[in-house]
């Protein structure tokens, strides 16, 4: 059934896709495959659509959400959006502290959704968002801070949709891979799984930015989301701009799916495990599409040679 | 055996503004006592009272992060790359 009675409805059951050319072994008898979960398939382009739905239903149960309510929310971009939607169409206010150092896509979206934004300093990222948000929320106690990063119906929504949709198409999964920034995705998808299939590996990617974006005064000022059980967790990469969008760009040359930059450090963690698996094993490594490509064309991330993008991405946050 | 440690701007107060230093050890462990040795002080910003690594602390061999292939016991060979990072937020 593809037919909903809204936006809202028809969010989530994402498709999960094979990549037959990237994959290192998809034929024979012991295959190496990697599956793509396309959830710029959701409303809104991105998997963020899932934790701020959630979040905002789980607000309302709660009764902390009425009509008319103002959501403050720090956000990079993509769950700002998300929530920006779902905002609009439950009849909330949304503002966004986001960082200044995002593409030029995210705020006009923001703004098409009616969001009003509010910009933390380049430096420091998204830490100093978040403490602008906290200082907001200390401001204007009426206004609603949903909170990503510490809000278990962001892990939830995860541990109920995406990881039963996982295992629904992909019985045989052995290695789930998703990025890594709230830790939602990870954390529910992960839990999920690892009930469900006991020697599954739960692989974290994490962007690593340039200078700027780790411009704390002290190491005090670091942060890990409240969200952030390592347990959950098999391994965790670190993955430079310029190998995120040489696999950005891998993945439209030779799969024809066009993704936005952190699906590039995605599937560079997937192709480093499935690089390792010994020749009498057998994998199945599903990943994240966090969103498509569109949000960042004006980067510059897919024109010229890696290294110019790699540099005219630098001190930008791209996941 | 020399292993490069790339050094976050946080703690170039330590390596006289260098970016990236030179370090010695068959460990992570000894990694950063060598790193303390040439650079003192710098330990005390990465590892916590109790031994372990500060919360706040990334470090990554070779782009994976050590907290999963055995923390401050990582093994480490000649041409690993070491990257320390603050831990930051995403999303």
């Amino acid at each position: 059934m593809t037919r909903y009675d809204s936006l809202l409805d028809a969010l989530g059951d994402t498709p999960l896709v094979g990549l037959p050319h990237l994959s290192p072994r998809w034929e024979g008898e012991r295959p190496v495959r990697l599956w793509a979960k396309l959830e710029d398939r959701n409303p809104t382009g991105s998997i963020k659509d899932r934790a701020a739905l959630a979040m905002v239903q789980a607000a309302e149960a709660e009764g902390r959400l009425r009509p008319g309510c103002t959501i403050l929310e720090p956000t990079s971009g993509n769950t700002g959006i998300s929530l920006a939607m779902v905002a609009k169409l439950r009849g909330y206010g949304l503002v966004c502290v986001m960082p200044e150092n995002t593409s030029i896509e995210r705020r006009q979206l923001l703004e098409m959704y009616g969001a009003r934004i509010i910009f933390s300093p380049a430096a420091g990222g998204s830490n100093q968002a978040v403490a602008t948000a906290k200082e907001l929320a200390q401001k204007y106690p009426d206004w609603v801070m949903l909170y990503q990063y510490g809000n278990a119906a962001n892990a939830q929504a995860h541990y109920e949709g995406t990881g039963p949709e996982l295992l629904r198409d992909l019985p045989t999964i052995t290695h789930f891979v998703a990025g890594l920034g709230t830790t939602g995705t990870l954390m529910g998808t992960g839990r999920y799984l690892k009930e469900k299939v006991p020697d599954v590996q739960i692989v974290a990617a994490e962007p690593r930015y340039g200078d700027l974006v780790y411009g704390l005064r002290n190491i005090d000022e670091g942060f890990v989301p409240e969200l952030y059980d390592d347990s959950v967790l098999t391994r965790r990469f670190s993955v430079t701009s310029y190998d995120a969008l040489r696999r950005t760009r891998d993945l439209v040359e030779q799969e024809g799916i066009f993704a936005g930059i952190s699906t590039g450090a995605i599937l560079h963690a997937a192709l480093s495990i499935a690089e390792r698996v010994d020749e009498g094993e057998r994998a199945d490594i599903a990943f994240v599409v966090c969103d498509g490509g569109w949000k960042y064309l004006s980067t510059g991330a897919y024109t010229g040679t890696l290294q110019e993008a790699a540099e005219r991405l630098e001190g930008q946050l791209w996941a | 055996m020399a292993i490069e440690v790339k050094i976050p701007t946080i703690l170039r107060t330590y390596t006289g503004g260098e970016k990236s230093v030179e370090a010695k050890g068959d460990t992570l462990a000894e990694l950063i006592d060598s790193l303390d040795a040439d650079h003192p002080g710098i330990k005390g910003r990465l590892i916590t009272e109790d031994g372990g690594l500060h919360r706040f602390v990334n470090v990554y061999v070779n782009d994976e992060d050590v907290r999963f292939t055995g923390s401050l016991e990582t093994k480490l060979k000649d041409g690993d790359a070491v990257t320390i990072l603050p831990a930051v937020a995403g999303g």
